[in-house]
C-alpha cells in the first residue's frame, strides 16, 4: 500500500512530541555531577525498591494473570465480555483512582484491612502495599496481551496433544504455554515496565519512605522539591531502564526467545 | 478394537451412526460442509455425542476426555509443535502416557525408523518438507498406541510429489487397524479403506464395500466424484488381471501377485463395432446392456465398463441392448493401484 | 506544509484555551495549597470590590509554583507557604511581604485510635505516624519541631504534601500525622487536632509579592493590599492563621 504523501506530516509532528521532550530531558542533565546525583543513598534504595517491587509485582502479574488470560481467551460463560472489561479497566482509570480502591480493600479501615490485621500482616505503608499497587495497574496489560496471543494460537496442536495421551495439565504445560511463550515473555515484560512507572497508586496506597515505599517515580517526584537537577538525572536513569525494557520487548518478535 | 458412533449434533444438523469392526479402516466421504468431520470430532471427543454414543472396543468412552480415549488424531496439517525436536515431538505419546523421557524416546526412534526419517530425530519440524513433516505425524501418532486412528484429509494439504508416498506408507501402517478416514479423493478410499460410508446433510446416505460404493454410487455425491470404472483383479506383468486384462500406469509399486485395482473414468472409454485400429492397449469384446442419458452424454452400460458417448455416437453406431460391441481404453488412462 | 504545520499548531492553542478578552482584566494568582480555602474568598471579594477583573487562582506547592514562574507561567501575585521558596523566586518578584503565619499541630482520626495528647505519644512504637517528606516546607518544619521538642519520631511515611498527610489520617491509615493547624480547621471533624506547645518555636511565614513581569503591577498590588489588610487577616485568622511577626 502507498500512503498519502500528507499522511507523514501528522505522524512526524505525533514522534516529535514523543521525542523532544525526552531530548529537552536529557539536554538539562548536568553531566558534571549526574554520578554524585543519581548515586546517592536515596537515589540507589529507591532503585533497588523500584527493581525489586516491579520484579515480585510481575511474578504476581504472571502467577495470576496467565490463568486469567486462559480463562478469558479459552472458556465461554454468561457476563464474559463484562467481566473482561472491568478486569481491565485498571488500564483506562487514573491511577490516583486505582490507590483510593485498594485504600478501601486493603487498608486498616478497608474491606479486608482488619482480616488482615487480625492474622498479623500490616499492609498499609508496607513494601507488600507497593507491590500490590504495581501489581493492580500491571495484571490488565499482562492478560490482555497474553488473550490475544492465545486466541491467534491455533488450538489444534492442544487437541492433537491431548489425543496423544496429554491431560489437560500437560497440554498447558507442553503445549500451550510453550506455543504463546514469545507473547507471554513480553506480556511479562510490558507488564514490568508498567509496574516500574507506577507512580499515583502507590502515593495514594502505599505511602513514601525512603527503601520501603519510595520507589524512583516517588524519589524523582519528591527530588523535584528540592534538587531539580537530582530529579532530571533519576528521570534519565529510569528513561534507560524502560529503553533496555522496550528492547526486550521488540527482541522476541524476531524468532526464538 | 471396534469403533462405533452414534451421534446427534444439533447445532450442526448432523446425526448418524458409524461403525468400524476391528481391524478395518472406513472412508468417510462427502460434500464439504456435509459433516465428515463432526464424526472425527465426536469420536476424538473435542464434541460431544450430544445425545449419542462412542463405543471403543466395547469400552463405553461418551463421556471420556479425550485424552484417555485411546483415539489417534492425523490432521491435514502435520501439526508439529514448533518448539520441540522431531524425536520428541514423536515422544509426545508415550510420555504423556507415563513413559520416562528415555524410554519415550527409544519408543520415538523406532517409530521414525518405521516412517523412514531416523536420521532427522533432532531436526526442528520448521526445517522438515511437507512430506516429511507428514510422515512425522504419522509416526507420532502411531507411537502413542491409539486403539483407533482418526485421519482428517491426510494427503490433501501435501505436494502432489509426495503424495504416492505417503498414501503407500498410509497403507502400510493401516493394514489392520481400526481406522476412520475423512477424505474426498476417491484415490485415498480406494487405496486406504475396506469400506465407504458417504454423508450428505448430515445423514449417512450410503455405505458399503468401497469398490461397490466407488462403482456403483447410489447417492448424489457417490455418482459425482465416483461412477468410475473399477475392475479389481491380481497385478501380473503391469496389468490387472481378472475376467478382462486391464493395461495401466501405476504410480506406486505395485508387487507382483498383489491385489489391485485398476480405475478408469467412463468418458476414457471408445465404443466400437469392431476391432480399431491404431494402438490402444485395452480392447475388450462386451455387450450393451443399457444406456441411459447423463447430461449431454450418453452412458452405455456393457456386462464389464461403463463407456459415456455423445448422442450421435449412440445413433451412427445404433446401440441399443444386446448390440455386441469393442470396447477401447488407451493405457494412460488407467490407472492401477494396490487394493 | 509550513502552512499546514502553522494552522495545526495555532489549532492547538486555541483548543489549549488560550483565548483572550480585550474587556475583562484577569488576574492570574499563584498561592500555596494551604491557602485555598482564603484566597477563594478573598478573589471573590477583591472581583465584587473591582467589577470587570476576573481573578484566576492557580494552587499548588509552593517549589512547582516558583518553577512555574522562573519557565515563563503568566502570574501577577505570588503566595508562597515559606520565606525559602519566595527566596528562590528572587528578581522574579517584587518586595515580598510576610501576610500570615501558620504552625503545626498533630492530627488524629477522630476517634484517636492510638490515644494521642502529645508529640512524645507519637515516638511510642506502633504508632502509625505519618509526616511531610523534609525535603518540602511542612516536613522541614517537622524536623525543625522534632529538634525543638527532642523528640525523635519513625514515620511509616514521609508524604509530598500536606494534603498526602492529611487523607493518610482521615482515611485511618495513619494514627497520627503532623499537618497545619489550618489544615485541621479546614477538615472539620473528620479529624481531630492536638494542639503542641512546642510549635511556637518553629512558626512558619507566608510571604505574598507581585511577579515582576506582571502588566497590570498596580492591579497586583492592590490583590496584595487586600490580603495584608484587616479584611485579609481577618479572613485568614479565620482559618486558623496566625498575624504574620511584627
Amino acid at each position: 500500500m502507498t500512503l498519502p504523501r500528507w499522511v507523514l506530516a501528522p505522524a512526524a509532528l505525533g514522534a516529535l512530541l514523543v521525542l523532544l521532550p525526552l531530548a529537552a530531558m536529557i539536554g538539562r542533565v548536568d553531566w558534571a555531577d549526574f554520578w554524585t546525583l543519581v548515586s546517592s543513598d536515596s537515589s540507589r534504595e529507591a532503585l533497588v525498591l523500584s527493581l525489586r517491587t516491579s520484579a515480585a509485582a510481575t511474578l504476581a502479574c504472571v502467577v495470576l494473570g496467565v490463568p486469567m488470560a486462559l480463562v478469558l481467551a479459552r472458556t465461554e460463560f454468561p457476563g464474559q465480555t463484562v467481566l473482561r472489561s472491568l478486569v481491565l479497566l485498571p488500564l483506562v482509570l487514573p491511577p490516583v483512582v486505582g490507590g483510593i480502591a485498594l485504600l478501601y480493600t486493603f487498608g486498616r479501615r478497608g474491606l479486608l484491612g482488619g482480616t488482615f490485621e487480625a492474622l498479623g500482616v500490616q499492609i498499609a505503608f508496607s513494601t507488600t502495599a507497593v507491590v500490590l499497587a504495581q501489581t493492580f495497574v500491571a495484571l490488565p496489560f499482562l492478560v490482555l496481551s497474553l488473550e490475544g496471543t492465545l486466541r491467534s494460537a491455533d488450538p489444534r496442536h492442544e487437541t492433537v496433544a491431548a489425543t496423544l495421551g496429554a491431560g489437560p495439565t500437560t497440554v498447558l504445560r507442553r503445549v500451550t504455554l510453550p506455543l504463546v511463550l514469545p507473547g507471554l515473555a513480553s506480556a511479562t515484560i510490558l507488564s514490568f515496565a508498567r509496574a516500574l512507572g507506577e507512580f499515583g497508586a502507590t502515593l495514594t496506597f502505599a505511602g513514601s519512605l525512603q527503601g520501603t515505599t519510595r520507589t524512583l517515580p516517588l524519589e524523582i517526584y519528591l527530588q523535584r522539591e528540592t534538587d531539580p537537577d537530582a530529579a532530571v538525572a533519576l528521570s534519565l536513569v529510569l528513561v534507560v531502564v524502560a529503553v533496555v525494557v522496550i528492547a526486550l520487548v521488540r527482541r522476541p518478535r524476531g524468532g526464538a526467545l | 478394537m471396534s469403533l462405533s458412533i452414534t451421534l446427534r449434533v444439533e447445532a450442526r444438523d448432523v446425526e448418524l451412526e458409524l461403525t468400524v469392526p476391528a481391524g478395518e479402516t472406513v472412508a468417510v466421504m462427502g460434500p464439504n460442509g456435509a459433516g465428515k468431520s463432526t464424526v472425527l470430532e465426536v469420536a476424538a471427543g473435542v464434541v460431544p455425542a450430544d445425545p449419542g454414543r462412542v463405543v471403543v472396543g466395547g469400552r463405553d468412552v461418551t463421556t471420556v476426555p479425550t485424552h484417555r480415549r485411546g483415539v489417534g488424531l492425523l490432521a491435514q496439517d502435520p501439526l508439529l509443535l514448533p518448539h520441540l525436536s522431531v524425536l520428541d515431538n514423536v515422544a509426545f505419546g508415550p510420555r504423556s502416557s507415563g513413559a520416562g523421557r528415555r524410554r519415550s524416546r527409544e519408543v520415538a526412534r523406532t517409530w521414525l525408523e518405521r516412517v523412514g526419517l531416523a536420521d532427522l530425530a533432532d531436526r526442528r519440524p520448521a526445517s522438515l518438507s511437507g512430506g516429511q513433516a507428514q510422515r512425522v505425524a504419522i509416526a507420532r501418532a502411531l507411537a502413542a498406541e491409539p486403539e483407533v486412528l482418526l485421519l482428517d484429509e491426510p494427503i490433501a494439504a501435501l505436494d502432489v510429489t509426495v503424495v504416492p508416498e505417503i498414501r503407500h506408507l498410509l497403507r502400510d501402517v493401516l493394514a489392520d487397524r481400526t481406522a476412520v478416514v475423512v477424505t474426498h479423493d476417491v484415490l485415498d478410499a480406494l487405496s486406504l479403506a475396506d469400506r465407504v460410508v458417504v454423508v450428505e446433510d448430515g445423514r449417512l446416505v450410503e455405505a458399503g464395500p468401497t469398490t461397490d460404493v466407488l462403482a456403483r454410487p447410489r447417492s448424489a455425491f457417490g455418482a459425482r466424484v465416483a461412477g468410475l470404472n473399477l475392475v479389481r483383479g491380481l497385478f501380473h506383468d503391469g496389468a490387472v488381471q481378472a475376467s478382462l486384462v486391464v493395461v495401466g500406469e501405476s504410480s506406486e509399486p505395485i508387487p507382483e501377485g498383489a491385489a489391485a485395482v485398476a480405475v478408469f473414468s467412463p468418458a476414457a472409454v471408445a465404443v466400437h463395432l469392431r476391432a480399431p485400429g491404431g494402438s490402444p492397449r485395452n480392447t475388450w469384446p462386451a455387450t450393451v446392456r443399457s444406456l441411459e442419458p447423463l447430461g449431454d452424454r450418453i452412458r452405455v452400460r456393457t456386462d464389464l465398463v461403463a463407456a459415456d458417448v455423445t448422442p450421435s455416437a449412440v445413433a451412427d453406431l445404433a446401440l441399443a441392448p444386446g448390440v455386441e460391441v469393442v470396447l477401447a481404453v488407451k493405457a494412460t488412462e488407467v490407472a492401477l493401484h494396490p487394493a | 506544509m509550513l502552512r499546514t504545520a502553522s494552522v495545526a499548531a495555532a489549532l492547538l492553542l486555541v483548543l489549549a484555551g488560550c483565548s483572550s478578552d480585550p474587556d475583562d482584566e484577569t488576574l492570574t494568582v499563584f498561592a500555596a495549597a494551604s491557602l485555598k480555602g482564603t484566597f477563594t474568598e478573598l478573589a471573590d471579594q477583591f472581583e465584587n470590590d473591582h467589577p470587570g477583573v476576573t481573578v484566576e487562582l492557580s494552587f499548588a506547592g509552593s517549589s512547582d509554583l516558583v518553577a512555574q514562574i522562573q519557565n515563563g507561567a503568566p502570574a501577577d501575585v505570588l503566595a508562597a507557604a515559606d520565606t525559602t521558596t519566595m527566596d528562590q523566586a528572587g528578581d522574579l518578584v517584587v518586595d515580598p511581604v510576610d501576610f500570615a503565619t501558620n504552625v503545626l499541630q498533630i492530627a488524629t482520626p477522630p476517634d484517636d485510635p492510638a490515644g494521642v495528647t502529645s508529640l512524645q505519644d507519637l515516638a511510642r512504637p506502633g504508632t502509625q505516624v505519618v509526616v511531610c517528606a523534609p525535603a518540602v516546607p511542612c516536613g522541614s518544619a517537622t524536623v525543625a519541631l522534632e529538634k525543638a521538642a527532642g523528640v525523635d519520631l519513625r514515620p511509616v511515611s514521609e508524604e509530598q504534601s500536606v494534603t498526602d498527610v492529611l487523607n493518610k489520617v482521615i482515611s485511618g491509615e495513619a494514627d497520627a500525622g503532623l499537618v497545619y493547624v489550618t489544615d485541621v480547621r479546614s477538615a472539620g471533624d473528620a479529624v481531630r487536632g492536638v494542639e503542641l506547645p512546642e510549635s511556637s518555636q518553629v512558626v512558619n511565614t507566608y510571604p505574598i509579592a507581585t511577579v515582576a513581569d506582571s502588566p497590570q503591577a498596580g492591579l497586583a498590588q492592590k490583590f496584595v493590599d487586600l490580603v495584608t489588610d484587616p479584611t485579609g487577616q481577618a479572613v485568614l485568622a479565620d482559618a486558623g492563621f496566625g498575624a504574620p511577626p511584627s
